[in-house]
């Protein structure tokens, strides 16, 4: 990513270079101008969003529509819930994802092409074939409105790419780590999670990464196994405090501003890691 | 040594619980769901077996035939608009620009925005009174085209693919333009020693060497598109008159809406297939070794 020779040959002509950056910025001002548009309107009370100065700074900060999300519009329980389901998610994928992953790669059994291949399965199938049956099961157990009812599915979609992500790193490391830590007395336990595991940081970044962004933006599970505000997550919680705040349009942005923030604290501080996860899991995928 | 990584205990230990998650949640609900579509049920009760009923309803149906069409038009938008607009700016960004990095890394942030998110952010740009849109209109003097975007027939199916096509522009151009960095450097020295022009040398040597990228950038907006649901269901519902429907919001609604379980699930499987069926039909169309 970071290689700076051409691709294409050089020609420095300036009217040329000059065309293409104004381009290149009129692309990056439509791709972030919604979002700073949000940011602008979630500061703004409504008599300055209806009066038709709907595109400038606002006059003056108005923070009060975040404390208002936050506690009348509930927001601070949607983010709540939606910390624990996607935090548990990513802990749970981690660690089963990287154990299979490894005993399919690099242990000795009969049936570990056959298991690759019924995980790899996985990756095709939309979420949208396993809605209904997972809704009635969850019902008659009595198991809707519960951090569980989404948390285990999330688990399970995110499983396929996960395994083969980290099973694609396990394939990179040499026999020799594992034989000497064999040799040096470790079990296969510890050798696994004392020795291989801290080798693949890379790869547990990029599940953790991918597991967080597609945890965080779920909506077709969220809304139809969650009807209880208590355990709606940030996405189901926007769309009812959308119908609760439907002309203030401030707060709803404040809403909107909150979910979005930890995905970009996270992109800005890792955004090379983002990157080039969002580009394994696609090519590797 | 051997038996150490032939450990059975271990093995089981490792692999049985995300084989047992991965088969309850992923595999068996396919199979329910299959068996569910040959159904007529309303979800209370034992539901009576119909065969392909649902099926042949499903392609007789104009409500349903129109959702069909619209993932369809929306997959052929994707291809012809928004996968050369990524390749475009993926190539300009491969060939050293000042700023590529900055570039790239804006371009990038709306992928990883949640869609709900999208959606409220586009109904507001679009509100008829004071979205963004309409005010921009009218502030460049153009307030005869000033409209309710979303709320009207002949505006809505588009006003709905455009924020989609705009957030995920972004993350095909991170991938064609990881792909085109990854082509050999001596190719790009010799097309210049031969004095090919910047032009010649992307059409010729970038993009076919950019083939297996690009195919896995087609398969993604294809399915993405046959798969679209929240951004729909946040934006528009499906509405005006199921003018935006798409198969995922008809099925959605016919099963907790309208309680046709059955129905719902020969939607659901219908998507399963089309999603599959193409997947093969690109593999199959574009070789690559």
């Amino acid at each position: 990513m970071s290689a700076t020779t051409a691709v294409l040959p050089k020609k420095p002509k300036l009217l040329g270079k000059i065309l293409l950056h104004v381009f290149l910025i009129l692309v990056a001002v439509t791709q972030i101008y919604p979002l700073i548009w949000l940011a602008f309107f979630s500061l703004k009370d409504n008599s300055e969003i209806f009066s038709g100065d709907v595109l400038g700074l606002p006059k003056s900060f108005l923070w009060s529509n975040y404390t208002k999300a936050l506690s009348d519009g509930n927001v601070m329980i949607y983010f709540f819930n939606s910390v624990l389901v996607t935090a548990v998610s990513i802990i749970l994928v981690l660690i089963l994802a990287s154990m299979t992953g490894y005993a399919i790669t690099r242990m000795n059994w009969k049936f570990s092409n056959a298991a690759m291949t019924l995980i790899l399965l996985g990756m095709m199938v939309p979420i949208h074939a396993a809605l209904l049956p997972l809704f009635m099961v969850l019902k008659n157990l009595g198991l809707l409105n519960n951090y569980w009812s989404l948390i285990i599915p999330y688990v399970a979609f995110g499983l396929p790419l996960a395994v083969f992500i980290l099973g694609s790193f396990f394939k990179g490391i040499p026999r020799e780590m594992e034989e000497s830590a064999v040799i040096d007395g470790c079990g296969i336990y510890r050798t696994f999670f004392s020795i291989i595991l801290p080798l693949v940081r890379p790869a547990i970044a990029t599940v953790a990464i991918f597991t967080f962004l597609s945890c965080w933006n779920e909506l077709m599970f969220a809304v139809t196994f969650i009807n209880d505000t208590a355990y709606q997550t940030l996405t189901v919680g926007m769309m009812s405090m959308v119908g609760t705040y439907i002309t203030q349009w401030g707060i709803i942005g404040a809403g909107l501003m909150i979910t979005t923030i930890p995905t970009i604290i996270i992109y800005l501080l890792l955004n090379k890691q983002v990157q080039k996860s969002m580009i394994a899991g696609a090519v590797k995928g | 040594m051997n038996s150490v990584f032939s450990n059975k205990t271990a093995i089981a230990i490792f692999v049985l619980p995300t084989l047992l998650i991965f088969c309850a949640i992923v595999l068996i609900p396919i199979v329910v769901s299959s068996y569910y579509s040959v159904l007529d049920w309303n979800g209370i009760g034992k539901g009576t077996f119909i065969g392909l009923d649902n099926f042949t309803e499903m392609f007789t149906d104009s409500r349903a035939l129109n959702a069909i069409k619209n993932s369809l038009l929306f997959a052929g938008a994707s291809i012809f608009i928004q996968l050369p607009f990524s390749l475009l700016l993926a190539l300009i960004l491969a060939s050293t620009v000042k700023g590529e990095g900055f570039y790239r890394t804006v371009y990038f942030i709306p992928v990883l925005i949640s869609t709900v998110v999208i959606a409220q952010l586009w109904s507001k740009i679009y509100n008829a009174d004071y979205g963004l849109l309409n005010t921009l209109l009218v502030n460049m003097g153009l307030s005869n085209l000033a409209q309710d975007w979303l709320g009207q027939k002949q505006t809505a199916l588009i006003a709905s693919f455009i924020p989609i096509l705009w957030q995920y522009v972004g993350y095909h151009m991170l991938l064609m333009y990881a792909g085109a960095k990854s082509i050999s450097q001596d190719i790009f020295e010799a097309a210049k020693i031969d004095g090919a022009s910047r032009i010649r040398t992307a059409l010729s040597i970038t993009i076919p060497l950019m083939k297996p990228i690009l195919k896995v950038c087609l398969v993604f907006s294809v399915i993405g598109a046959f798969k679209v649901f929240d951004l729909i269901y946040v934006l528009t519902g499906g509405g005006p008159f199921f003018t935006t429907e798409v198969p995922s919001t008809l099925m959605y609604t016919t099963i907790f809406d309208t309680y046709r379980y059955g129905y719902g699930s020969a939607i659901s499987v219908f998507i399963i297939l089309e999603c599959l069926v193409f997947t093969l039909l690109i593999n199959k169309l574009i070789k690559t070794d």
